[in-house]
């Protein structure tokens, strides 16, 4: 089980708290109405799906209920980052190396 | 005495109390902390199973965890009855009784054993290619069959009577493995005060130094300073000590799921205590301290009862006093197994031959046993066992070939070498190293916060594992946040120390062969069988071993997995570590259903809900049904009615007086702040801006997909606060609906959301008297016609108690739903029904209802839409705001599929026949005549019996619907096509003047 830290609590708590919500930084445009057909294809359908680095969307659904981005690793699973819904993506991701070190 | 096998002054077994035990019925004698195997080997008893597919005759191979073969079945009683128990592992207690497995009719004489000799057919892969023509043979003839002879064990056939616990743990360093290595650490880390939990499978700590006669640390025996040391780290308050407690699976984060076994080695356990334990630890840092596995030798008929690793033999002469045989072969490749020849010497065992594989090994193991007076044979091989139900012989040969000869034996004890176990440190996603010089994966570049030592290190010798050990338990500590160690190490006195060994198939077994030289006991896989999958196509070892079944038993391969990769890499050509290693997967040893469950069985198994009415209802004598985790009363059976008569006398009276039903399961959420009509009108399709206070719209919630979501009446109470209903199974989902759009698409809004679903319960009064039955008890709210119409809300008093009133139907009736705080909910329902009754009102449950809003045609939201309905397909298109700019779903709702003609519409449908009633989910076609595969055009979304219509009704999702009024249609169904005639949906008061009636 995960531990996720939620950017709001600014604690680690384990997974079994948090909802995944899908892929972050999608924006609803304010004139949705007026969108193309293969616009709203883009922003409903499709989805990046990467091996490795994604940025998400969870919600700390029995904690404090807010939704916030993470950045994860698909790959490893490991959360690199979270931080608090609306704000950018980090420029700059801390060093979390997957395969640690050999001892 | 405890059994003819037993050696006296032999053994730690030290204060004798006799248990008698039951195998396959007979009784025999063992000792308390004997383990079933070692007590059936003091009785001499070897022949404990047969084999999965072959049904050969087995007996032990380990003495521990590893064990392939010595599966029985332990009968507490008729519910407690576990089948597939290691008896290398199963605690004896006095009355234990025990069954062998997968035999008829008796273990010596197995019908089965005819598949042994009809083997060619069981080959490799046999699973693939035997059973596949003619197609239709295998769901018919071959699968019973082959279910009904191999499989192991018989499943219990009643609910599993014990309870199991389950526990979070959270420590700075675990340990997992009990061993020198594993209390050294532990040792280390706990005296920096850290907190520690040192966790082993076996009932006593000491790993090898069970069997290790060598081994001295701290001036005591090894194996009496594991139980010192461990006695102390029990006594410090910063340390767990988990005995009989396995490490099943190492997940992220240093997340790791261990097994406490804590009542299945008493004889009568209390009914306080749970079976097992589920134990998942949180730790900082993971110390690996899981020991090596000794293999066996694969040469010809290997796996006679008799045969068995060397340590194994050892363990049971040096832990439980009991000689595996009196006059005993030794056939290996490495050190080990001569220290068992010796210690069973020693013993007054007769030690017929060793013989090793090697040309001219040295050292002093090898000058002790010659020592001794023990015959060596260097550069031999077993090529073959004789005797069936137990070894009676040992055919010995030069390796390169030459003459043979035939040794009488009782017990071969056999040693390839040892295996680290990586389980763990594997399943951790560590990845193995192969090391070219030693032949073993070791583990190579970790993933997470833990540290492998000892022999799952490649760690050779008690002196440098306990040094490892010590330092690496001490770091855990420190990298864990604790202060500095200041405890001493455990100094090592004497040991044994070997490695090497040998992997493969042994001489006598090579490809040139076709002998039954066993690589995976369990699943009977032989060396010729890894050599045919190659040959027949499968490169990857992931293939071998799917192709093979080899590793994949309830042992995970423990013993078999190198050997099997090495007779792969033999045949392909390659070195092992380009063949590779196949993945290592959780869990280490089998683990029970009921650990996993935990408490979470029958009514803890989820919650469930009820409302403050419930009690009433049941004492009523209501029949309930599950929504989602709502009990709701399904209907009121009245002086022996079935649902059919109570329904039917239900739903006449509401429409003729009143009836009182219990809504409280509404979903509801109160959506307050200055922006919550903007809000409502960005998440349903409905205007809301206009709707004025005191009045209710009835919302319909779309996704952004265009589909319907949700729906439920909406009050406005003040121009700041809306009571919003939901469906009773969407309330959750629509309150993170509206949450997700609040906090992330529409953050500048100023609106809260409050889950109210609980505080209020909902009383339903419906029909024509249900003013009158209301009116008296209320206070400060005119109950008119004028002053309170059809679709809106008043605050005021019922019964003293406040309330939020709602003028609304669902049933087609003037009708009123009553929210009252919940505390309120039954002592108001109480008051309404003393009411109800002066004017014949009933109580009805959720059928009625549905029937009700079936006859006036109102949808359920998840019943007659499915997650594929539009508003316009529903006939809801009057409730979507045509000036609206924006809303979830607006975008959705224009796609092309969604406007294009002939989508399934919802309709009304009458069968030809009135008293049919059809059947929901029943396809709908235009051409009953058509051959099959027919095109279908639709289905039948709702339908029941209408005492009130006086016939059938049922709504009906069809392609075209609507341009189909009158239409007649076909429902094919088993015993007949039904005609059913396309309808309007209103099938009761068309005209709607019973709102006001
Ligand atoms: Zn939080």
């Amino acid at each position: 089980m995960l531990l996720i830290r939620c950017p709001y609590c600014e604690e680690e708590r384990p997974e079994l708290e948090f909802r995944n919500a899908g892929e972050a930084h999608i924006a609803r445009s304010a004139n949705i109405a007026g969108e193309s057909d293969d616009d709203f294809e883009k922003f409903f359908f499709i989805r990046s799906n990467p091996k490795g680095i994604i940025h998400e969307r969870w919600r700390h659904m029995h904690g404090c209920a807010r939704f916030f981005n993470a950045v994860r690793d698909t790959v490893s699973d490991k959360f690199i980052i979270t931080y608090k819904a609306g704000e950018p993506k980090p420029a700059k991701l801390p060093k979390i190396s997957n395969e640690v070190v050999a001892k | 005495m405890s059994g003819a096998f037993r050696i006296p002054g032999a053994g730690r077994l030290s204060q004798p109390k006799t248990a008698r035990f039951s195998f396959d019925g007979q009784s025999y004698p063992g000792i308390e902390g004997d383990t079933l195997a070692s007590a059936l080997l003091a009785n001499g008893v070897h022949l404990v199973g047969r084999s999965f597919k072959y049904h050969r005759p087995r007996g032990f191979l380990s003495a521990g965890a590893e064990e392939p073969n010595a599966l029985v079945e332990i009968r507490r009683d008729a519910a407690r009855r576990t089948p597939n128990v290691r008896a290398t592992v199963q605690e004896l207690y006095d009355g234990l009784a025990a069954q062998s497995q997968n035999r008829w009719p008796s273990l010596s004489f197995d019908v089965g054993a005819v598949n042994d000799i009809a083997s060619p057919l069981f080959s490799a892969g046999f699973y693939y290619k035997t059973f596949m023509w003619p197609k239709a043979a295998w769901k018919n003839l071959y699968e019973p069959k082959i279910r009904a002879a191999a499989g192991l064990g018989v499943a219990p056939d009643q609910p599993d009577p014990d309870h199991y616990s389950a526990r979070f743990a959270h420590c700075d360093v675990l340990v997992l493995g009990g061993g020198a290595a594993g209390i050294a650490a532990a040792l280390a880390a706990a005296e920096t005060g850290a907190r520690v939990i040192l966790a082993d499978e076996q009932a006593e700590f000491g790993g090898s130094l069970r069997f290790e006669s060598g081994a001295s640390i701290d001036g005591e025996d090894g194996f009496g300073w594991a139980q010192a040391a461990t006695a102390r780290l029990k006594d410090m308050d910063n340390v767990r000590v988990l005995s009989r407690t396995t490490a099943f699976g190492y997940y992220a984060q240093n997340f790791v799921g261990l097994v406490e076994r804590v009542s299945d080695h008493l004889q009568n356990p209390g009914r306080d205590l749970p079976r097992e334990r589920l134990w998942q630890v949180r730790a900082k840092r993971v110390v690996l301290a899981t020991g090596a596995i000794e293999r066996h030798m694969v040469f010809a008929d290997n796996d006679r009862p008799g045969i068995m690793l060397a340590s194994a033999a050892r363990t049971y002469l040096n832990h439980y006093g009991v000689a595996v045989g009196r006059n005993v072969g030794v056939y290996t490749a490495n050190d080990s197994a001569y220290a068992a020849a010796i210690d069973l010497k020693k013993a007054g065992v007769n030690v017929a031959a060793i013989v090793d594989l090697r040309d001219n090994p040295t050292g002093p193991v090898i000058d002790e046993a010659r020592a001794l007076g023990i015959e060596i044979n260097f550069g031999r091989a077993v090529i073959r066992a004789g005797g069936k139900l137990r070894v009676s012989s040992m055919t010995v040969q030069p390796k390169n070939g030459g003459g043979e000869r035939t040794i009488p034996v009782d017990a071969i004890l056999m040693s390839a070498g040892w295996t680290p176990s990586v389980h763990l440190f594997s399943q951790s996603r560590g990845k193995v190293a192969f090391n070219d010089e030693t032949k073993r994966f070791v583990p190579g570049i970790y993933a997470q916060d833990c540290v492998s030592v000892g022999a799952c290190n490649g760690t050779d010798g008690l002196s440098a594992t306990i040094d490892e050990a010590y330092a690496a338990g001490a770091k855990a500590a420190k990298d864990a946040g604790a202060k500095a160690a200041k405890g001493t190490k455990p100094k090592v006195d004497a040991s044994e120390s070997w490695s090497r060994g040998m992997l493969g198939a042994a001489p006598g077994a090579g490809p040139d062969t076709t002998v039954k030289a066993f690589v995976d006991f369990q699943n009977d896989v032989t060396a010729k069988d890894i050599r045919q999958a190659v040959h027949e196509g499968m490169r990857s070892i992931e293939h071998v071993k799917r192709f093979t079944t080899n590793g994949m038993a309830t042992d995970q391969g423990k013993t078999s997995n190198m050997h099997g990769l090495a007779i792969a890499a033999e045949t392909l050509g390659k070195p092992i570590p380009q063949v590779g290693l196949t993945t290592f997967r959780a869990p280490y040893t089998p683990v029970t259903f009921g650990s996993i469950v935990g408490h979470a069985r029958g009514p803890l198994f989820d919650p469930t809900r009820k409302t403050a009415i419930h009690p009433w209802a049941e004492a009523q004598g209501a029949v309930f049904e599950d929504v989602g985790q709502w009990k709701r009363a399904w209907y009121f059976p009245k002086g022996g009615e079935d649902i059919h008569a109570a329904v039917d006398r239900e739903c006449v009276a509401v429409r003729k007086t009143a009836g009182l039903f219990d809504a409280s399961t509404l979903g509801k959420i109160e959506v307050v702040g200055p922006d919550a009509a903007k809000f409502m009108e960005l998440l349903y399709t409905n205007p809301w801006e206009k709707l004025e206070p005191g009045r209710c719209r009835y919302g319909i919630m779309l996704r952004e997909d265009g589909f319907i979501y949700d729906d439920g009446v909406v009050g406005r109470l003040a121009p700041d606060r809306f009571h919003v209903t939901t469906t009773t199974g969407g309330a959750p989902r629509v309150m993170n609906h509206m949450e997700d759009y609040l906090q992330t698409e529409f953050p500048h809004l100023d609106v809260w959301l409050t889950s109210t679903t609980e505080q209020w319960a909902v009383i339903a009064v419906q029909g024509p008297k249900s003013r009158d039955i209301i009116a008296p008890l209320v206070e400060g709210i005119d109950m008119s016609d004028e002053a309170l119409p059809h679709m809106s809300v008043r605050e005021g008093k019922i019964c003293g108690v406040p309330t939020r009133l709602f003028r609304m139907s669902f049933s087609g009736e003037r009708g009123f739903e009553v929210n009252v705080p919940a505390d309120y909910g039954q002592a108001v329902w109480e008051a309404l029904w003393a009411e109800g009754q002066k004017h014949g009102a009933v109580a009805y449950g959720t059928e009625a209802m549905h029937v009700l809003r079936a006859e006036k045609g109102y949808i359920i939201v998840g019943q007659d839409t499915d997650g594929t309905v539009t508003p316009n397909d529903a006939g809801l298109d009057w409730a979507v705001g045509k000036k609206k700019t924006d809303f979830v779903g607006i975008r959705g709702m224009a796609r092309p599929d969604l406007v294009a003609k002939g989508r399934k519409q919802l309709v009304g449908l009458k069968t030809r026949d009135p008293k049919v009633v059809l059947e929901e989910g029943a396809q709908i076609v235009a051409d009953p005549k058509q051959a099959i595969p027919m095109t279908m055009i639709g289905h039948v979304t709702s339908s029941y019996w209408s005492e009130n219509c006086g016939r059938s009704i049922a709504l009906a999702l069809v392609a075209g619907g609507r341009d189909r009024m009158g239409e007649t249609l076909y429902v094919p169904m088993p015993n007949g096509t039904i005609e059913v005639e396309v309808t309007g949906m209103v099938f009761f008061d068309e005209k709607g003047e019973r709102l006001n009636g």
